[in-house]
This record gives C-alpha cells, sequence and structure tokens, in this order.
C-alpha cells in the first residue's frame, strides 16, 4: 500500500497493468492489461462500442470485480488484492455510483433511497436527513424529497441516483451510461448537472456512447476488442492522464 | 457550489456497516415491500405454531379436567351393595350386625360401616312430640359410615359402639337438618321425634358431608333403626361404606364380600373405583400425538414457505442486492438481512399462531365450561419457536444472497 506525502497527493484511480480474463474454456480476454491514472478533479470519458470491454473496466475501477491480473488503487489504497471487508468500505467511502437503470428502490421516497447509501457508510442517523436533504438540493430536487421514484420522470430518478452517490463525499463518481435511459432533453440536463459538479471539484468517469455526453469530458478514453485504441485530452484544461499499453 | 474536499485519501479504508437499527429498518422495509406475499407466507407457520399452542393448552386443560375428578378421595373408597336384598320379595338385611368389624380386619381398610335410608310413608320428623313434621331423610348407619365418610362434627359426639349395642335412640343432625329442626346447640340436650320416637340428639355435623344425605338429614344408630322399623324396603336396600387406604381399593373391594359374608358372598357386590380418568387420558395422550405430528408437518411446511418466498425475493431483488454492494455492503451485511427478514416472518408468524392457539383453547374451554390450562411458558417460546424456524428458513436464501457478485447482480 502506497502512503504518498501530503503534498504529493495519489491519483484517485491507478491501474497498473490491470486486465481481466474469463477463465474456464476456451479463456476470454474481456480487458487487456492496462495502466492508467486518473488525477483528483478529471473528468473522463470512456466511450467504445458494446461488448468492448468498457463495462469490465469500471467494474474493476469501482471494486464491483476483482482484476485477473494487475494491481488497482483508489485513493492510495491498494484494493486489487484486499479483502472484501476493505473492498467495501471504500466503495462506501471513496465511490459513488451512477448507474443506467437508475436502481432505484420502488417503494422507497427520493430521501429514503438517498439516505440507504448513508446506512453502509455508517452517517450518523441524526445527521442523515439533513445531508440527503442537502445533496438533493444540489442537484436540483429537494421540492420532491418525499415523492416515489414511480411520481418522478426519468431525468429526475437519475439526478436522485447522482445525488445518492454524491450523498457520502465520495472521490470519484463512476456514471455507467448515466442517459441511456433518458431523452435528448433530461440528457442536457443531466450533462448540465455533471458538468456543474466536475466544475466544483469532483473527478467523474463516465462510460457513455452518447457523444453529447462525451465532449463534455476533459478526457476521452477509447476503448475497443479489450484495448485502449486512443486516449485524449479535449476541451479546457486538458488530459493530464498517462496511459501506458501494455 | 464548492465541491466538498474529498475524505481519507491515503488512508486506510475504515469498515463499511451495517447497524442493528438500520438492519432492523431495512429488514423491516422489505417485507412491507410486499405485505400480501409475507402475510400469505407466514400462514404455514401461523398454522403450524398454532395448533402446536392449541393442543398443548388443550390437552394440559382436559388433564387438569380429569385431575379434578380423580380426587385421592375417590380412588379410595369401596361401596357393598346388597344384591340379595334389592331382589328379595320382604325387606331383608344381609349384613351381620358385625359387620364393621369384619370388613376393618381386611388388611388395607381404614374404616367400614353399613347404612341405609329409613322409609317412612309419610314426613315423620318433629322437634315435638307431635308437632308439624318434615321430611327429613333418616339414614339409619352404624359408627363406622360416619367415620369412612369422613364426617365432621360442627359440635357434640358420633354414634358410638356402645350406643349402636344397646340400640339407643339417640341422633345426629346433618347442619341442615338442625336448622330445620330449629335446634341451634346441644345444651340443653334437645331431642325430636321420629316416627312418634323420641330421639336426643349428640351431634351436629359440618355442612361439608360427601355422603349428601348426612347433610340434609338425621343419623340414628343401624341397631336402634332396624329394632324399631325392620330392615331395610327392598327399594332401599342397605350398603356397605368401606374407606381403604391409597391403592387398597381393588384388592380389598374382591375380599370384602367374603369377609364380610362368608355363607353366601354372592349377595354381596362390591364395586372399587373404577379409573376412567386413565383410560381418558391414554385416548387424549395417542390423539395429542396424531396431532403433534400434524402441527409438525404444518411447520415444516410453512418453513419450506418462508425458505421459498425468501429465495424468490433474494432473485428478484438482485438489483437491489447489487446496488446495496456498490454502496458499500459486505456480503454478511445482505446475508444477514435476509435472515433478519426471514427471522421476522417466523417470528410475526409465530406470535400469530400463539394468538390463535390461545383463542382455540379457550373457545372450546368456554364451550365446556372447563377452567382453562395453559402454561405460559408455552405461550411466550411459541414466537420464539417461529422465529428459529425463521431464522433456520432463511439460512440457504441468505447464503445464496451473500454469494451474488455484485457486478452480476446489477445486471439482472
Amino acid at each position: 500500500m502506497s502512503t504518498a506525502p501530503l503534498s504529493m497527493a495519489p491519483p484517485v484511480v491507478r491501474l497498473s497493468s490491470v486486465g481481466y480474463t474469463y477463465h474456464g474454456p476456451p479463456p476470454v480476454v474481456a480487458l487487456q492489461p492496462l495502466s492508467l491514472e486518473i488525477s483528483r478533479g478529471e473528468h473522463v470519458a470512456i466511450v467504445g462500442p458494446s461488448g468492448s470491454g468498457k463495462s469490465t473496466l469500471l467494474n474493476l475501477i469501482g471494486l464491483l470485480d476483482r482484476p485477473t491480473e494487475g494491481q488497482v488503487e483508489i485513493d492510495g489504497l491498494d484494493v486489487g488484492a484486499a479483502s472484501e471487508r476493505e473492498r467495501a468500505a471504500v466503495r462506501a467511502g471513496h465511490i459513488g455510483f451512477v448507474f443506467q437503470a437508475f436502481h432505484l428502490l420502488p417503494h422507497r421516497t427520493a430521501i429514503e433511497n438517498v439516505m440507504l447509501a448513508q446506512v453502509y457508510a455508517d452517517q450518523p442517523r441524526r445527521q442523515r436527513y439533513s445531508a440527503a436533504m442537502t445533496v438533493l438540493a444540489q442537484v436540483g430536487l429537494d421540492h420532491r424529497a418525499g415523492a416515489l421514484p414511480s411520481a418522478l420522470s426519468g431525468g429526475e430518478r437519475q439526478r436522485v441516483a447522482v445525488a445518492r452517490a454524491l450523498v457520502n463525499r465520495p472521490s470519484l463518481l463512476l456514471c455507467d451510461e448515466p442517459t441511456g435511459n433518458l431523452d435528448t432533453t433530461t440528457t442536457a440536463e443531466l450533462t448540465g448537472l455533471l458538468a456543474g459538479l466536475h466544475q466544483a471539484g469532483a473527478t467523474l468517469v463516465v462510460i457513455t456512447h452518447n457523444p453529447a455526453v462525451a465532449v463534455h469530458a476533459q478526457r476521452t478514453i477509447e476503448i475497443r476488442d479489450g484495448q485502449v485504441q486512443a486516449d485524449t485530452a479535449a476541451g479546457p484544461g486538458g488530459g493530464s492522464g498517462a496511459l501506458a499499453p501494455v | 457550489m464548492r465541491w466538498p474536499r474529498s475524505r481519507r485519501a491515503g488512508q486506510a479504508a475504515a469498515t463499511s456497516r451495517f447497524r442493528l437499527r438500520d438492519l432492523a429498518g431495512e429488514s423491516l422495509a422489505g417485507l412491507l415491500q410486499r405485505p400480501g406475499r409475507s402475510a400469505l407466507t407466514v400462514v404455514g407457520t401461523v398454522l403450524g405454531i398454532g395448533s402446536f399452542v392449541a393442543i398443548v393448552g388443550l390437552s394440559q386443560t382436559t388433564s387438569g379436567q380429569i385431575g379434578r375428578q380423580f380426587s385421592a378421595l375417590d380412588a379410595t373408597q369401596v361401596t357393598v351393595a346388597d344384591t340379595a336384598a334389592s331382589h328379595a320379595s320382604v325387606p331383608t338385611l344381609d349384613f351381620p350386625a358385625s359387620a364393621d368389624q369384619l370388613a376393618d380386619r381386611i388388611h388395607g381398610v381404614v374404616a367400614a360401616g353399613v347404612w341405609w335410608l329409613v322409609q317412612f310413608s309419610r314426613p315423620g320428623t318433629s322437634a315435638l312430640p307431635g308437632g308439624s313434621k318434615i321430611g327429613l331423610p333418616v339414614t339409619a348407619a352404624t359408627p363406622g359410615v360416619l367415620t369412612a365418610s369422613g364426617a365432621r362434627l360442627q359440635s357434640g359426639v358420633l354414634v358410638n359402639q356402645f350406643q349402636q349395642r344397646s340400640r339407643q335412640q339417640v341422633a345426629v343432625l346433618g347442619s341442615l337438618a338442625a336448622r330445620e329442626l330449629g335446634i341451634t346447640g346441644l345444651q340443653n340436650q334437645p331431642a325430636i321425634f321420629i316416627g312418634g320416637q323420641p330421639f336426643t340428639v349428640i351431634g351436629i355435623l359440618h355442612s361439608d358431608q360427601r355422603l349428601q344425605q348426612l347433610n340434609f338429614g338425621v343419623t340414628v344408630p343401624a341397631s336402634t333403626a332396624l329394632r324399631l322399623w325392620g330392615p331395610p324396603a327392598t327399594d332401599s336396600p342397605a350398603q356397605m361404606l368401606v374407606h381403604t387406604r391409597l391403592g387398597a381399593a381393588k384388592v380389598v373391594a374382591r375380599q370384602l364380600p367374603v369377609a364380610v359374608l362368608p355363607t353366601n358372598p354372592a349377595a354381596l357386590t362390591a364395586t372399587a373405583p373404577s379409573s376412567p380418568a386413565q383410560f381418558q387420558h391414554s385416548v387424549t395422550k395417542s390423539l395429542n400425538t396424531l396431532f403433534l405430528a400434524l402441527a409438525g408437518v404444518a411447520l415444516v411446511v410453512g418453513a419450506i414457505g418462508i425458505a421459498n418466498t425468501t429465495l424468490v425475493a433474494v432473485l428478484e431483488r438482485a438489483p437491489e442486492i447489487g446496488l446495496r454492494r456498490a454502496l458499500g455492503a459486505r456480503p454478511r451485511h445482505i446475508g444477514v438481512q435476509f435472515l433478519a427478514e426471514s427471522t421476522a416472518l417466523g417470528l410475526f408468524g409465530g406470535l400469530l399462531g400463539a394468538c390463535l392457539g390461545v383463542a382455540t383453547t379457550l373457545a372450546v374451554t368456554i364451550y365446556h365450561q372447563w377452567t382453562a390450562l395453559l402454561d405460559p411458558r408455552v405461550v411466550l417460546a411459541a414466537p420464539l419457536a417461529g422465529g428459529l424456524i425463521g431464522l433456520l428458513a432463511g439460512l440457504y436464501p441468505a447464503l445464496r444472497a451473500s454469494a451474488l457478485e455484485p457486478a452480476d447482480a446489477l445486471r439482472r
């Protein structure tokens, strides 16, 4: 485990020769070994056709899956080989997820869905409501706090999901096709929200098919057939990532 | 809008938690998501636990009733009927004068005596000669009857062997008879008149006599009655009351006719207390075993129901499980949540079942006008048993839930 000096904060994400192979006959390489760093405050878009391995990459970064080779570090913590207990703790405290399917619990109100994230991060019960209300206000939904997901529009549901991802103040926001189930208007709304979060200092990694979403990112990583095809800096600020295919 | 400073960069990660209150809240929310299904799931447990409690309650209640009927006193009482006299054409008394002493010689007899009801054609007892007469039952009894029936005196003395042998005209009054005749005390040696014959009242009995007629009537020495009114009428022949030691009744009953009337034992019929209680007990016991087996089947079905529902819920809620894992839940947090849900289902079923069982017991008890008897420990244990069943039923589904890979679960 690296212990970086305070003056030089470690990158939020550091992958070293990380690869993923599905075992069992015949072995299928989902992701060729790759090395990648994402620094604090970066806004990265991961693009590529379906089946290219970008979801696999996101699962590895989000600790939802273990790499079959290589090292994963989040906030300087080596978590690729860590125990499930530690990985769960990193997911709870360092990473916020936004999914294509929203994954809101249908029988709970917007604020209850946000508060679910605070359960496992062990936030004191008394502070949960006000903290959840604060993030709901941040995504512009404090007036719908008591609404059930079925009463919310697609765009509103995804904003609740963003609020849930933000409530534990993660170092990294991972979005898996966040606009996949949204129409053009609400897609613009959500990309605006994500851009605003980035400007406020959030580190964002967004998987997307949608060029309109990718265009907001500082840096675009293109994946095809389990390999990084391109890692390009774009837009204001430019990318600061380093890429070294092995 | 300022992005808050991220936490704990470079530090060792703290562990994620699932506090007890959160566990309770999340599990309850999980159950209430589908209240109809939860309710149907607990039906098996409710029926199983309910029948268990009802069976235990009913068997305890019925054995309480049996216990009440089957007192030690009843078990130690033998009666000997003068069968020959009841079939005779003229009044006869087959018991010899020394019947008390003959019976006393049998091992196991505590006291024995002969008695019969003296039949009068008209009410014949009064407090004054020629006064208004009332129809009190007059019992002719040897001294042994009063001892064997456990008679207790309010005042005075009982008839003794001397008075019996010398055929004295003395009487012992039942408490109710004494009140009827207006006799309150024995200080003035009160007398009563039976069929015109004067009798000295020597004792007044307590009101708790086991031979009912002693309460209501007058008891005179058998020898005196025989002298004045002859042997007992054929429609109320003499009988012998024998008080035995506990357990001796059956043996004593076999010996009595021969011992008391060796010349014609067939004239007498001795009856020992039958033990219907034992019979009844064995019947209820085998019935109970059957019902307990059925209740056990209901419980197993209930457990399978809970296991099935929980397993379906695990499969259905795979995305939720994936989400929870992504939010930082550890496998055991997932497992314990589903375990808590199934345990709560069982606990709830047990609680309802206990209520149902108690209600059933009460309904049957009230219908039969019995006294309900139910061990409170059984009622308390019922919900716990239900919870245990739920816990066991939830083990496998919980294991399945905790083994789900988050990435897989989210894709479903």
